[in-house]
């Protein structure tokens, strides 16, 4: 369970998030979701401690994160995994090195089991033998998985994903949202996407929170999101008229 | 501005030398780096030191017009000259330009591309992941490409001096072993270390607060170098005024 609490961040003068509070439960995954440059992203840097708030706190199960120094904060952080928009992996590493970077730090595994660990994850992404290709010989789609399975390879019980459909087809686009989904409900992962997909938004949004100008305009679910009437939400979340064609149907 | 950017380089010098997480992990990373600072720099070094004893020597000889200053002391102006100067500045201006640039672009990289966010999340401490291996790397190397460059300057300056015709080979050894101060050693390896400090601590520091793209991590990559080289040429001075 995350809770954050009246979060305000400003850059300059510029004032990004406005004073936004709201919880995060296991086993669900919730999508923050908004137009480009609504917060989203410093919302979530926030929570992960990439960015300090100006006001606010961030607690992890009751632990609170914000208060704490850089040492303190590595248990937790341990417990965290995150899937970046560029997915993140160490280009100069091959993907099973990549995988194995986090348990060589932190775990005192016998080589066997690491190694049992790292193919376990991989075919959990359905990468199963790619181990010894380096980034740049994978798509797209096959970096977000395994910055995937880096990210669930240390058992995290927070999972981060920012824009995890961004540069991806459709299809592609709806197996990692499933992976997600798949992840967060075996292992009773808190989750949370960033993300301006409206797919995502309908095949996964359990819990769905809405950022209009850096505050929370809306929350709900994906069975609600069309039925409120919200002129802000409207408007995202028909731009498309793929979204329009289908409800009017 | 200046103040500012001093106290952020002071701030990450700190964070570069907190604890490690895992030590077998950073000390596979030193010999990597070694290895890519030492035998990676040891090509351009030779050469460049070769030819740095070769025209020490030639225009020493050009100057001494004097019948009365024997021939024997372009020996020991070579020697002194490598030792004290040319060895260990011009040697550290080019790693510089070469060792400098290669970790500005690979950390500023690593920073546009998300790669250190990684880091942290994971709870590793990105400074002394990324940074501490360069430092500890460019110390043990730098003073030991410098011993390199200090042979082969004076080896380059006896073989032109003596091709040309300037100085003979008894009068260059006999300049060479007169009068020699070891504490000219001494110096070369104080500034050698010094310099290795500064061209992993300030090229690291242009990478890790590299913003933006591509476009930016080439600047940090320039600024690196310029930075670097003028903090050489002004710890040299401080150096040889606190030392000689």
């Amino acid at each position: 369970m995350i809770d954050i609490k009246n979060i305000k961040k400003n850059f300059g003068e510029n004032q990004v998030l406005k004073d936004i509070s709201a919880s995060f439960k296991p086993g669900v995954s919730t999508l923050i979701i908004g137009g480009s440059g609504s917060g989203k992203t410093t919302l979530m840097k926030c929570m992960v401690g990439l960015h300090e708030p100006n006001m606010g706190n961030v607690a992890y199960d009751g632990r609170d994160f914000t208060s704490l120094s850089f040492e303190e904060r590595i248990d937790i952080r341990k417990e965290i995994g995150m899937l970046f928009q560029s997915s993140a992996l160490f280009d100069s590493m091959s993907v099973e090195k990549n995988i194995l970077f986090p348990l060589n730090m932190f775990s005192n595994m016998p080589k066997s089991e690491k190694r049992d660990r790292v193919n376990f994850v991989l075919e959990r992404v359905n990468l199963a033998g790619k181990n010894k290709l380096y980034p740049a010989e994978l798509s797209g789609g096959m970096k977000k998985r395994v910055g995937i399975a880096r990210a669930i390879a240390m058992n995290p019980k927070y999972l981060f994903c920012d824009e995890p459909n961004s540069g991806l087809d459709p299809k592609t686009s709806i197996l990692i949202d499933e992976l997600i989904q798949e992840i967060t409900i075996e292992y009773n992962i808190t989750t949370i996407v960033v993300t301006h997909d409206m797919n995502s938004v309908m095949g996964i949004g359990e819990h769905i929170i809405f950022l209009h100008q850096g505050q929370k305009w809306w929350e709900g679910s994906n069975k609600q999101i069309t039925a409120t009437y919200n002129k802000e939400l409207n408007e995202f979340v028909f731009a498309t008229k793929l979204m329009e064609t289908l409800l009017k149907k | 501005m200046v103040f500012h950017h001093f106290g952020k380089y002071i701030l990450l010098l700190k964070s570069v030398f907190r604890k490690p997480e895992k030590l077998s992990i950073y000390k596979d990373e030193i010999f990597r780096e070694m290895v890519e600072i030492g035998l990676g720099s040891l090509g351009i070094i030779s050469i460049i030191s070769v030819f740095i004893g070769a025209v020490t020597t030639v225009q020493t000889a050009f100057q001494l017009v004097s019948d009365l200053i024997p021939k024997s002391v372009i020996g020991g102006i070579t020697r002194d000259s490598t030792i004290l100067e040319l060895s260990p500045t011009i040697c550290s201006l080019v790693l510089a330009g070469k060792i400098g640039s290669s970790i500005a672009s690979q950390i500023g990289t690593m920073r546009v591309t998300e790669q250190i966010d990684a880091l942290e999340i994971m709870g590793i401490n990105a400074p002394g992941y990324l940074i501490l291996p360069k430092v500890a790397a460019g110390v043990m190397m730098i003073p030991m490409l410098v011993i390199i460059s200090i042979f082969l300057s004076i080896t380059g300056g006896y073989l032109a001096g003596t091709a040309s015709g300037a100085v003979t080979s008894v009068e260059f050894i006999q300049g060479l072993t007169t009068n020699f101060n070891p504490f000219t050693v001494t110096i070369a390896m104080v500034k050698a270390v010094v310099f290795a400090i500064i061209i992993t601590t300030v090229s690291a520091y242009q990478g890790f607060y590299t913003n933006g793209g591509a476009l930016e991590v080439g600047q940090a990559s320039t600024k690196a170098v310029v930075i670097s080289c003028i903090a050489i040429l002004a710890a040299d001075y401080i150096i040889a005024q606190l030392l000689l």
